[in-house]
């Protein structure tokens, strides 16, 4: 079967101030992984290993030095600004810090039915319903629709941000560490939320993170990010049974909750 | 609303300080308007402190502040000595003349820098950028004297433009579009001298406004959704990063009186500035007073109107407001 997203060698160059060394500069260095429609992956690794540029590049909002994103058959890098603005919508990206992606202007309501309106669909009205739905289907209750993000808990926030991405109904959501910096509580009430989603919508998620635990309770394939490359990748349970890098092992050894195994006793 | 009252309150009460201050230190510089006449022989002793009891200047300072004070509760600023008419009409017209400038100056200025500011965020740190940023920085380091005086050297050299004033000789007898175009060839240099001197700050201030929302991932969100880039950076970003702006609007609505004496003075324009200027150099006090006291009026009040846009424009700040 084909797979929704397959990415395929990609790199990503940011211009330093002067020639860096090569193997420096690289905030992606040859990144292949595809996902299956309907299913998690998790993209493990530690900051700075490249996976927030890996999440803009799929959304399109980075351009990847070389490399190919194949995205329900077309190549997502080859096509020119226009087309991509079209394709955008299908492929929505939940960013780390809620706060500041949802516009401090806007009310709850605004903010889920302002992609309706950046595509100019539907009327008035029926933006505003088709939005409450949405706040709905996430947990925001009708009498809340109407606060602005500042009188918002931190966990109502990425609902909202959940239900922003939702709107256009997309078929890939990228979570770029979207519950990172939520606490224990709130993040597991999130990810049910997101598993509810997934199984009752039909999505198909890219699950950015640093911590294992979440990965296993999300996610049926994980792979391992490390400076650029990715260099572990399997079924969810294989990963965290036997991690065959050093990489991996650091990770799991740094996230509590998950069982150690022996090999995550890694002498430094 | 008691907001609106309260911020008016206080601008009052500030207009008043003011006044208390200039009226002190212009009484607290040496000489006033009738020394002069002391020199001269031809008049006597008696005459001069008769003219000085005339205008109430050997009154105690407090008397004369209240005597002001009171003239100014009836509507009127005082007299001036050089015109031996009232300041008020006097002041009058010339700021008239002065507004004519500075607000097609600002408006000039405002609407060149916007496009120019966010067109030069969007493409932060690339070559179109740092030359618009590098011809800023240049035109900023320029004085404004320097800017106005070698706009009279080209005037003078070309003859393409009127070196002063503010219409022709025989304008009344032009037709409606000769009018016009006299007018506007008047207005070039000078209002050419304050775009220059304002334009660069303000470029810079939208640039650097709009270039920090622009990396705010509500504005990536909205790509995401699809979003045409002309409607993201007027749209989006523009609004977001508005609140600066608005302020640094306001100030220009507060500089309109007072930022442009200098170029006035030097390309003669018929405004405030020549006015003051004669007066401070003759010691006609309630000249300066009026003409600083109308200062200050247009910068309380720029900031005043700064924080109803703001309110007008800020959610938050409108529910911050009805909290108190």
């Amino acid at each position: 079967m084909q797979p929704l997203l397959r990415v395929e060698n990609l790199v990503k160059h940011y211009a330093a101030g002067r020639p860096a060394p090569k193997d420096k500069s690289a905030a992606l260095d040859g990144v292949s992984l595809s996902i299956p429609a309907r299913t998690t992956l998790a993209l493990v690794g530690e900051s700075g290993s490249g996976k927030s540029t890996l999440a803009l590049c799929i959304a399109c909002l980075e351009h990847p030095t070389s490399g190919s994103i194949w995205f329900e058959g077309i190549d997502v890098v080859a096509l020119d600004e226009n087309q991509k603005r079209l394709l955008r919508p299908r492929i929505q990206l939940v960013f780390q810090d809620p706060a500041s992606s949802l516009n401090p202007r806007w009310t709850a309501l605004e903010i889920v039915s302002e992609p309706f309106f950046v595509q100019g669909r539907f009327s008035k009205q029926e933006r505003s319903d088709k939005a409450c739905t949405w706040l709905d289907h996430v947990g925001i209750s009708p009498k809340m629709v109407s606060r602005r993000v500042d009188e918002l808990s931190g966990g109502q926030k990425q609902r909202l941000a959940i239900a922003r991405a939702l709107a256009l109904e997309p078929r890939l959501i990228v979570l770029d560490e979207a519950l990172s910096a939520l606490d224990c509580s709130v993040q597991a009430q999130i990810s049910n939320l997101l598993l509810e989603l997934q199984s009752s919508l039909g999505l198909t998620y890219l699950f950015i993170t640093h911590d294992f635990a979440m990965a296993a309770h999300l996610a049926d394939e994980i792979a391992v990010m490390d400076h650029g490359r990715i260099v572990e990748s399997g079924p969810a349970e294989k990963i965290l049974r036997s991690p065959g890098q050093d990489a991996t092992r650091a990770l799991l050894a740094a996230t509590p909750g998950v069982p150690k195994t022996q090999s995550t006793l890694v002498n430094f | 609303m008691r907001y609106f009252l309260r911020r008016t309150l206080h601008a009052v009460f500030l207009l008043f300080g003011v006044s208390l201050l200039t009226f002190l230190f212009s009484a607290l510089t040496p000489g006033n308007y009738f020394d002069e006449m002391r020199l001269n022989p031809q008049i006597s002793r008696e005459t001069v402190a008769a003219l000085r009891a005339q205008y109430q200047l050997d009154r105690p300072l407090p008397v004369r502040y209240a005597h002001w004070l009171m003239a100014v509760a009836h509507g009127e600023l005082g007299f001036s000595f050089a015109y031996n008419s009232p300041v008020g009409p006097l002041l009058w017209v010339r700021a008239r003349n002065t507004l004519f400038l500075t607000i097609t100056a600002m408006l000039l200025a405002w609407l060149l820098a916007l496009p120019l500011g966010v067109w030069s965020a969007s493409r932060f740190g690339r070559a179109p950028d740092r030359v618009l940023s590098w011809a800023t920085a240049t035109l900023l380091v320029i004085p404004d004297l320097v800017l106005a005086l070698g706009l009279l050297i080209l005037a003078v050299r070309t003859g393409w433009f009127p070196t002063g004033g503010l219409a022709s000789v025989g304008f009344e007898n032009l037709s409606p579009l000769h009018k016009l175009r006299d007018l506007a060839s008047h207005l070039a240099l000078p209002v050419a001298a304050l775009v220059l001197a304002t334009l660069p700050m303000l470029v810079r201030h939208v640039r650097a406004s709009v270039a920090e929302v622009l990396e705010a991932s509500f504005l990536r969100a909205a790509v995401g959704h699809g979003i045409p880039h002309p409607k993201l950076l007027y749209g989006y970003a523009l609004r977001a990063a508005a609140n600066p702006l608005i302020s640094l609007f306001g100030f220009s609505v507060g500089t309109l009186l007072s930022g442009s004496l200098l170029v006035e003075v030097v390309m003669s324009w018929p405004g405030l500035g020549p006015l003051l200027l004669e007066a401070i150099l003759a010691r006609d006090l309630y000249v300066v007073i009026g003409g600083v006291l109308l200062s200050m009026i247009f910068l309380v009040s720029g900031n005043l109107f700064a924080d109803v846009l703001l309110y007008w424009a800020d959610p938050r700040i409108r529910i911050a407001a009805s909290a108190k």
